[in-house]
């Protein structure tokens, strides 16, 4: 069709410009449409186990998405007058961050004690300013005393405290409901440091996390992008030497990845901040199909060839390859379809998208900008001597480079296995982000972030009162505090303990758990009648009195150590009380599982992916064996890229278990040039094997070692990334692509002229065509 | 009796179109606390009363939970009525006994008799917006309705479910209310509270309560069979059914003191 296509291109260049700016245009109005989602839920897809025995848990009880303003007085005492009531004023402010449904701190703790035969109930600091040294010492001793306080509102030493706040987020906007919740609390926090300069102020909680997902994402497009344009710029620049075509590739970029964020707007996706970086991966990606026209363009013109019949020519050449090589990334993205994880379903398929709209754009759009532009060559500089050179290089040393490469490729694999698992999302943001500063300052002052909330169903209406049950869970809470993770249990049966010990006089003797169910369940009813607004055990209990929830705070863990904190819980409860119903379910629990159980499915996905890019290759190759041979540069830069990470970070998730079907689809390419130019050498000019490799070299070296550069700086711009999971994304992508190329370079040419000994076995069409031109 | 009433619909339209000149003075606050004077004029002598109530509760994952309690109150003139509850469900509650004298201002007197542990114990709290045995219902949604409690704001007439109402707004005057204000309907013809809308610390939406099914006691004393809470923000909603309302039993002061409490069973 192209035989057709570009001539009649050439002839109405302005017709084509136009007609593409218009439906550009209204396809890329789309993207008005185009709203981030800031909910870390997003990253779970509707079967997730995890994720739905979570939402149960959280129908059940009370939703627990929180903010917490993490306060630390400079000089370490929270336990002054002026630093109680600011507490409390925030913690009455509070009540008016967006969907506060609870707000939990060390003032409006609900204290209970005794006095003669009357029950008391009130905060713990009502009234701080009236509170004299003898009151705010008894105050600092009940709450580093209190199992619920300690360890979670304040720290053992009383120098940090936190004012906790849950949020019903209604998800009926879920684009603006997060980033009101943050700009409120900002407002609190900003307030608090101007009236209480001597005190710090920290905001964590998963409604900042939340935020965070968006702030890192925004800030990316505002920072990243422009750097990935001027870098792109600057390699076509520098190495091509021309400004028309820099301004026409940058041209198609901008028009491939406008009109794919306005599809994406149309058909209803929404951002995450995975698939926020689509527009970044194909800006790099858009690069290489111009490189391939632009740089066979330039060799006919300094070879005398006229423009028009130059472009006619490299688009003639190129049309194939560089089909192929779009479809094959193409499909190397689609196989992130196979994720569990939805906003990577989305980047794989946008970027899928964007790529064949560059192919597009590059076969239409570009030879229409370039036969209007001026266009001129400088003459060669005998550059590609140094290809030359380097051919020369790996023929002359093929007999140790393929012994070597192998023994360094297998040798690096060899530590594919050893990189842990591990998704933990507060690192899922680097430390210049504040929400893991605030974080990271919790865990090493309070507590960490990762919760675990069991829910314990005594499968009975009242169930939770039944002192079978009661003891079964104190022995669960006891043995949770007992593990070494652990920071804080938030548990029923701590409450009843007190309340018994309140209605005996406040006997220390009687902190114990009530001895009937009757006892315990008067007890609870006389509790929950004098407990505020938002401060009551609706959290903790269910409607019927027939379960509860158990909420451990842990240490920051990896993924694997989570996963086997879990199994334990489950394997104490399964010995311990068999009789009772449990689920384990939490955010983090979500996000350790869903690496692994993504890896499962990504490792289907490439499987797909790889047969029907072998599948291609064959076709085009026309050539099993070469197909097969093909599958090793294309398989090994992915295994020898993970086995590097492993010196490099050593922790793999969510994020990197997608990088192997991505790279996939495009470390093809380079294979399918190199190849199809050898093949091209063998059968069309008869040649050997070694002056096949240094054909294939001279033609495409030059081209494979831009378009590398050029994806390698933009995934290395996306490498710097704030937000780990694309960063980790773009690094370790960048690697396999360098590694990638090395391959190609050392490593198959040697492998081509070890294997490739016998004479060139053409299909019969090829055979055929030899031989006419041979006859003519 | 319908070709009737419509004349009299007209009427009394005309009539309020007439004097609307002479009501001008009023502003919607005073209007707001006249509508609630009257409601509270219109349900004053009773006397005594008692009644049976069962309590439905739901969660977002469609758990139910039923919880039965008697009640019986006792009318005070110028103060919060004096109430005594009687837990019968969940079985582990039997037996225990509330009692409390509200007061229009400041805290309640509160205390309660656990059988298991056989002692009467007093409860001090500010807190009446706790939620009343893990109900939608805070202890302040179901004590006695004084004019104290709330300043008021007339805001505008509308018809609900066929009945003429006011539509005036409550703002609590104890600081420790977990509401900033409630929407109430109040219906023309009776002076019932037909609907209420309970706002949150922040002013959002929290809860709606309807009234359903009133009949009225001794000729005068309007009484629903049915309130029904929904918490919209965490979908968990009560059902309130209320049955054998009895007045004029007799009761008297004895009858609500922490003696009787222990007796209450």
């Amino acid at each position: 069709m192209h035989q057709k296509l570009t001539p009649w291109i050439l002839k109405h260049p302005v017709i084509v410009i136009l007609a593409t700016i218009l439906l550009v245009a209204v396809v890329a109005s789309g993207a008005r449409h185009l709203v981030f989602k800031s909910d870390y839920r997003v990253f779970f897809g509707k079967e997730n186990p995890q994720l739905n025995a979570y939402e149960a848990i959280q129908k059940i009880y009370n939703k627990s998405d929180n903010v917490a303003f993490i306060i630390a007085p400079k000089d370490g005492r929270v336990f002054t007058s002026e630093r109680l009531e600011a507490i409390r004023e925030l913690t009455e402010a509070s009540w008016q961050i967006p969907f506060s449904t609870r707000v939990d701190s060390i003032t409006n703790y609900q204290y209970s004690y005794a006095d003669g035969d009357e029950l008391i109930v009130e905060d713990l600091a009502l009234e701080p300013l009236q509170m004299d040294q003898a009151a705010l010492e008894r105050a600092r001793n009940i709450a580093i005393n209190e199992p619920l306080l300690r360890n979670k509102l304040i720290s053992p030493q009383a120098h940090v405290t936190l004012v906790n706040t849950t949020v019903q987020l209604p998800g009926i906007n879920p684009v603006e409901e997060v980033p009101q919740i943050a700009s409120k609390v900002r407002e609190l926090q900003s307030q608090f440091i101007a009236k209480n300069p001597d005190v710090d102020v920290y905001l964590s909680g998963m409604v900042m996390m939340n935020n965070s997902f968006a702030e890192a994402s925004l800030e990316d497009s505002a920072t990243l992008v422009p750097v990935m344009f001027l870098i792109v710029a600057l390699a076509i620049g520098l190495l091509l030497r021309t400004i028309t075509g820099t301004l026409s590739t940058i041209l198609i970029i901008i028009f491939s990845i406008t009109t794919t964020m306005g599809i994406a707007g149309w058909t209803g996706f929404y951002l995450t901040a995975p698939s926020a970086s689509a527009p970044t991966m194909i800006l790099t990606l858009a690069v290489a199909d111009c490189i391939h026209i632009l740089t066979t363009l330039f060799h006919e013109m300094r070879n005398g060839v006229a423009k028009r019949q130059a472009i006619l020519d490299s688009l003639r050449i190129n049309y194939q390859p560089i089909f192929l090589t779009s479809i094959t990334t193409a499909i190397g993205f689609l196989s992130m379809n196979f994720s569990d994880s939805p906003p990577f379903r989305d980047l794989g398929n946008l970027v899928a998208i964007g790529v064949m709209l560059a192919f597009l754009f590059s076969v239409t759009l570009f030879p229409a900008l370039l036969s209007l532009l001026p266009l001129k060559v400088k003459p060669h500089k005998a550059r590609g001597d140094l290809m030359m050179h380097f051919a020369d290089f790996v023929v002359h040393n093929r007999r140790w480079l393929l012994p070597i490469t192998s023994l360094i490729m297998v040798f690096i694999m060899l530590f594919l296995p050893q990189n842990k698992l591990n998704d933990d999302f507060v690192k899922y943001f680097d430390t210049t982000v504040p929400f893991r500063q605030a974080t990271d300052f919790m865990q090493e002052n309070i507590s960490g972030m990762t919760t675990m909330e069991i829910s314990l169903d005594a499968g009975k209406s009242s169930g939770i009162n039944d002192p079978a049950f009661l003891q079964k869970l104190e022995q669960l809470s006891q043995w949770l505090r007992d593990q070494p993770e652990t920071d804080h249990v938030n548990t029923l049966s701590d409450t009843l303990k007190r309340l018994n010990r309140n209605m005996h006089a406040d006997d220390p003797s009687w902190y114990r758990l009530p001895d009937s169910q009757e006892l315990a369940a008067q007890y609870l009813l006389l509790y929950e009648m004098s407990l505020p607004y938002g401060l009551d055990l609706n959290n903790q209990l269910n409607v019927d009195k027939s379960s509860t929830r158990l909420i451990a705070t842990f240490d920051n863990m990896t993924s694997n150590e989570q996963i086997e904190l879990e199994q334990r819980i489950l394997h104490w409860l399964e010995l311990n009380a068999p009789e009772y119903q449990v689920t384990i379910a939490s955010p983090a629990l979500m996000f350790s599982h869903i690496g692994q159980r993504n890896i499962r499915s990504m490792l289907l996905g490439v499987t797909f992916a790889l047969i029907l890019i072998s599948l291609l290759l064959g076709i085009a190759l026309k050539s099993i064996k070469f197909g097969l041979i093909s599958l090793l540069p294309n398989l090994t830069p992915a295994a020898v890229g993970f086995g590097a990470w492993y010196f490099i970070n050593g922790q793999v998730g969510l994020a990197l278990s997608v990088v192997a079907g991505m790279t996939l689809g495009i470390v093809v390419d380079d294979t399918v040039h190199f190849l199809s130019k050898y093949l091209r050498a063998r059968r069309e000019r008869n040649a050997n094997p070694h002056a096949a490799v240094r054909y294939a070299f001279s033609s495409v070296g030059r081209a494979l070692w831009i378009t590398t550069l050029v994806l390698v700086c933009g995934f290395m711009v996306l490498a710097q990334s704030t937000f780990k999971v694309n960063a980790d994304m773009g690094l370790l992508t960048a690697l396999t692509i360098l590694i990638a190329l090395a391959i190609d370079f050392l490593f198959l040419p040697p492998l081509l002229m070890k294997l490739d000994t016998h004479p060139i076995t053409t299909t019969e069409g090829a055979i055929k065509d030899e031989k006419a031109k041979n006859a003519a | 009796m319908r070709r009737q009433r419509m004349p009299l619909r007209i009427f009394l339209i005309l009539t309020l179109l007439g004097v609307q000149p002479l009501l001008h003075a009023e502003s919607a606050e005073e209007k707001g606390q006249a509508i609630a004077a009257e409601s509270i004029a219109r349900d004053t002598g009773w006397g005594d009363m008692k009644a049976d109530m069962q309590m439905i509760l739901r969660n977002r994952q469609g758990e139910e939970s039923l919880r039965e309690i008697r009640m019986q109150s006792l009318e005070q003139e110028n103060d919060g009525d004096k109430s005594l509850t009687v837990f019968d469900k969940p079985l582990d509650v039997k037996g225990t006994a509330f009692l409390s004298f509200s007061h229009a201002l400041g805290a309640d007197d509160q205390w309660l008799y656990l059988p298991a542990l056989k002692r009467v114990k007093r409860i001090s709290s500010r807190n009446k917006s706790g939620p009343f045995m893990g109900s939608e219902f805070a202890y302040e949604d179901l004590s006695s309705f004084e004019i104290e409690k709330y300043t008021y704001k007339y805001i505008k007439d509308e018809v609900i479910d066929g009945l003429d109402c006011f539509v005036v707004e409550q703002y609590p005057v104890d600081k420790n209310s977990g509401y900033t204000r409630r929407l109430v309907w109040i219906d023309k013809a009776e002076y019932r509270v037909q609907r209420a809308e309970f706002y949150d610390r922040k002013d959002s939406p929290l809860k709606t309560l309807t009234y359903t099914g009133y009949q009225q006691y001794l000729n005068k004393y309007w009484r629903p069979d049915r309130m029904d809470m929904v918490n919209h923000q965490t979908g968990k909603s009560t059902e309130l059914r209320w049955m054998n309302y009895q007045f004029g039993s007799g009761l008297d002061e004895a009858d609500f003191n922490k003696n009787s409490l222990k007796r209450a069973r």
